[in-house]
């Protein structure tokens, strides 16, 4: 396109939709099932108005019985669909996880790559707002872990509409892990940063490219989702006392860029990993370990910021307290200076 | 009741599955004497023998078709031989070579033939949701294929069972349930586990129709399959059938089943499935000199299945890291082949 289209700014909720509408009109293979899709559009408006454009068929409510629909849209999916389930909250897991990692996730490698499971899983992330300990985790970690399932995590608006286009033309299973805090939810508000320019044709981003958010010379945070806006805004504030921080969003952990990571450390020589997610035996260890696989000699400060293995906590100044800040994230950078 | 054609493939599937099943337990126990080490010998792992289950799968499978859709459980080689999966590529998988139907990486818990739209999983009950996926599937298409999930009676507690029976029929989707009953769940006997004698009542609490097959009678199973099968494809939705079978064998091989009854086993193998169908066959008119020929070629077919397997080459060690994704990341593609350049190497 030569032309430059008018821009818009979109919700991170609104772009993704945006993408499955497309897709769903692309291919008549895709369709959505959830708790709440359908006349609800989705409990955090990932699916808002796709009812109306493509009826009960396609969009469809089904039982409270995560075992059952998700194992099913496994079973649609082996059968050549592209179903996209949604699992409300991603603490759900537990009830159905059978279906997801020894399923879903491992059908492709025991059938010898016989069979394959392109449906996306996706899921709401995150805590900051008082849902406590069964509604508030992440969870990055869990997923990552286990092999053969693609997991993304995106940040904007921009980035969510290409990544799921990503993910519903994928012939794996991908995990699609979006932050409520991120959606531009009316009842939730939103930081700065994920309501985006996105342009309305689709397009998609490849699995396993970080985004380097803000390029710098002196640190590197590498984080995800929400942290991303908290890293950025971190930033803004050191680049006032002459700290130029470069902010890797990792955007998908598998794949995982290691290269963007190990490049970046490699040029600031300080490492600051940020993860919503909880600290030991996580995300944050994988990305050190990494940079110590290929730069351990480039390596001068290593700190990590995480929810300190402990659930998350209602109480306001509770989960505020574990919760990784942007002033924790300043403080972590400038200790490293 | 089926015709003599199909009475004459039914039997043949199940003496295919006896006499397949007998040649696998003389296959795994070798190495593994006179200390039983799961580990060795040329079926390493474990193995769930189905002898005494073969009237189930063989009357349940008459009525599919290649694109209709089966999920079996972990005691599955009678439904995968009724289902027409390939002897040859299912035996490989077994003895764990590059040519099985899985490459080697499933083994016989996990069978995978996508050509003959064959599953199975090695977590009870777990089946059931991918089955009612494959009949959303259908059902969304316009298709009118059907699927199937087998499960053992030990299965019937498990939420997966539940929620799929719920899902299916709200769905009004074309599925058929079968349990099979052999009274036992490892050592656990039914009646102390489950609050149902029939397995098949279960299906009033959601409404769909359900019927249990008290003999281990493969044309019993025939019957209520064929009404089950033609409402699925219909489009009358799910059906539940318990079909009580019998554990010739026990749970997995080396289980000593020192909790089972002494004589139980004698009193079961006189309910065995195959002298009374060909008891039936015999009264049809068929002659004897024909089933002989049928357990003749049925015999020839399995020990081929098994010398080829034998023959096939084993996996090479780099093949471990394939096949994680069906569009793998360069990564795990650069990882693949840099791990084959080493053995190359080596």
């Amino acid at each position: 396109m030569t032309q430059q289209v008018a821009e818009r700014e979109l919700t991170m909720s609104r772009a993704m939709v945006e993408a499955i509408k497309q897709e769903m009109d692309a291919n008549e293979e895709v369709f959505v099932m959830g708790e709440d899709v359908a006349d609800y559009g989705g409990i955090f408006s990932s699916t808002t108005g796709l009812l109306d454009e493509f009826g009960r068929d396609r969009v469809m409510d089904v039982p409270i019985s995560e075992t059952a629909f998700i194992g099913a849209a496994v079973g649609a999916a082996q059968a050549g669909m592209r179903p996209i389930a949604e699992l409300m909250f991603v603490d759900f897991f537990g009830v159905a996880m059978d279906q997801i990692y020894n399923q879903m996730a491992k059908n492709t490698y025991m059938s010898g790559g016989g069979v394959s499971v392109p449906m996306v899983l996706m899921t709401a992330v995150g805590g900051t707002y008082s849902d406590a300990g069964q509604h508030s985790q992440t969870l990055y970690g869990t997923f990552a872990h286990l092999p053969g399932m693609k997991v993304v995590v995106p940040s904007t608006a921009y980035d969510a509409k290409g990544l799921m286009h990503s993910a519903i033309r994928d012939d794996d299973p991908v995990v699609f892990m979006f932050h409520k805090r991120l959606m531009g939810l009316g009842w939730m508000p939103s930081p700065e940063g994920p309501k985006t320019d996105v342009p309305e044709e689709p397009y998609t981003i490849p699995f396993g490219q970080a985004d380097i958010k803000r390029e710098g010379a002196d640190a590197t945070v590498v984080t995800l989702g929400l942290h991303v806006h908290r890293a950025c805004e971190a930033a803004r504030e050191l680049a006032d006392e002459g700290i130029e921080t470069e902010i890797i969003d990792l955007r998908t952990l598998v794949p995982f860029d290691t290269k963007t990571v190990v490049d970046s450390v490699r040029k600031t020589g300080r490492l600051i990993v940020v993860d919503e997610d909880y600290r030991s035996f996580g995300l944050t260890g994988e990305v050190i370990t990494r940079v110590a696989e290929h730069a351990l000699d480039d390596l001068e400060e290593v700190r990590r910021l995480a929810i300190p293995d402990v659930p998350i906590p209602y109480a306001r100044p509770l989960e505020t307290a574990i919760n990784p800040s942007a002033k924790q994230i300043a403080d972590a950078i400038r200790d490293t200076q | 009741m089926p015709s003599v054609t199909e009475l004459k493939e039914m039997y043949e599937n199940m003496v295919t599955a006896r006499y397949y099943e007998e040649r696998l337990q003389e296959e795994y126990l070798e190495g593994k004497q006179p200390a039983f080490d799961i580990s060795a010998g040329p079926i390493p792992g474990e193995l769930h023998l189905a002898a005494g289950h073969e009237a189930s799968g063989a009357g349940v499978c008459q009525h599919l078709r290649d694109d209709d859709t089966v999920t079996g459980p972990h005691r599955p080689h009678h439904i995968a031989i009724a289902k027409g999966v390939d002897l040859n590529k299912m035996t490989a998988e077994i003895f764990g070579r590059e040519t099985g139907l899985c490459k080697g990486k499933g083994g016989h818990m996990h069978l995978f033939d996508s050509t003959k739209n064959f599953a199975c999983s090695g977590i009870i009950a777990q089946g059931c949701p991918t089955a009612v996926g494959a009949a959303l599937a259908a059902k969304k298409r316009g298709l009118d294929s059907v699927a199937v999930a087998f499960l053992g009676e030990g299965a019937i507690d498990q939420g997966g069972f539940f929620e799929s029976l719920n899902l299916a029929q709200v769905q009004q989707l074309p599925v058929v349930f079968v349990i099979e009953d052999n009274d036992w769940a490892i050592s656990m006997p039914k009646d102390r586990v489950t609050d149902v004698k029939d397995g098949s009542m279960r299906a009033k609490g959601h409404g769909m129709p359900g019927e249990r097959i008290d003999s281990n009678d493969a044309i019993a199973v025939y019957e209520a399959a064929k009404e089950a099968v033609s409402r699925a494809r219909n489009g009358n939705g799910p059906t539940l059938l318990e079909v009580q079978v019998h554990r010739h064998m026990g749970h997995f091989m080396g289980d000593a089943e020192a909790y089972r009854p002494d004589d139980e086993i004698e009193r079961i193998k006189k309910l065995d499935p195959i002298p009374r169908l060909e008891k039936d066959l015999l009264n049809e008119g068929v002659e004897q000199s024909e089933l002989d020929e049928i357990r003749t070629r049925s015999h020839e077919r399995v020990d081929e299945a098994i010398a080829w397997a034998k023959e096939q080459p084993e996996p090479e060690p780099h093949e471990a890291l394939e096949d994680v994704f069906h569009n793998p990341p360069e990564e795990w593609v650069e990882a693949a082949n840099m791990a084959a350049a080493q053995e190359g190497d080596d």
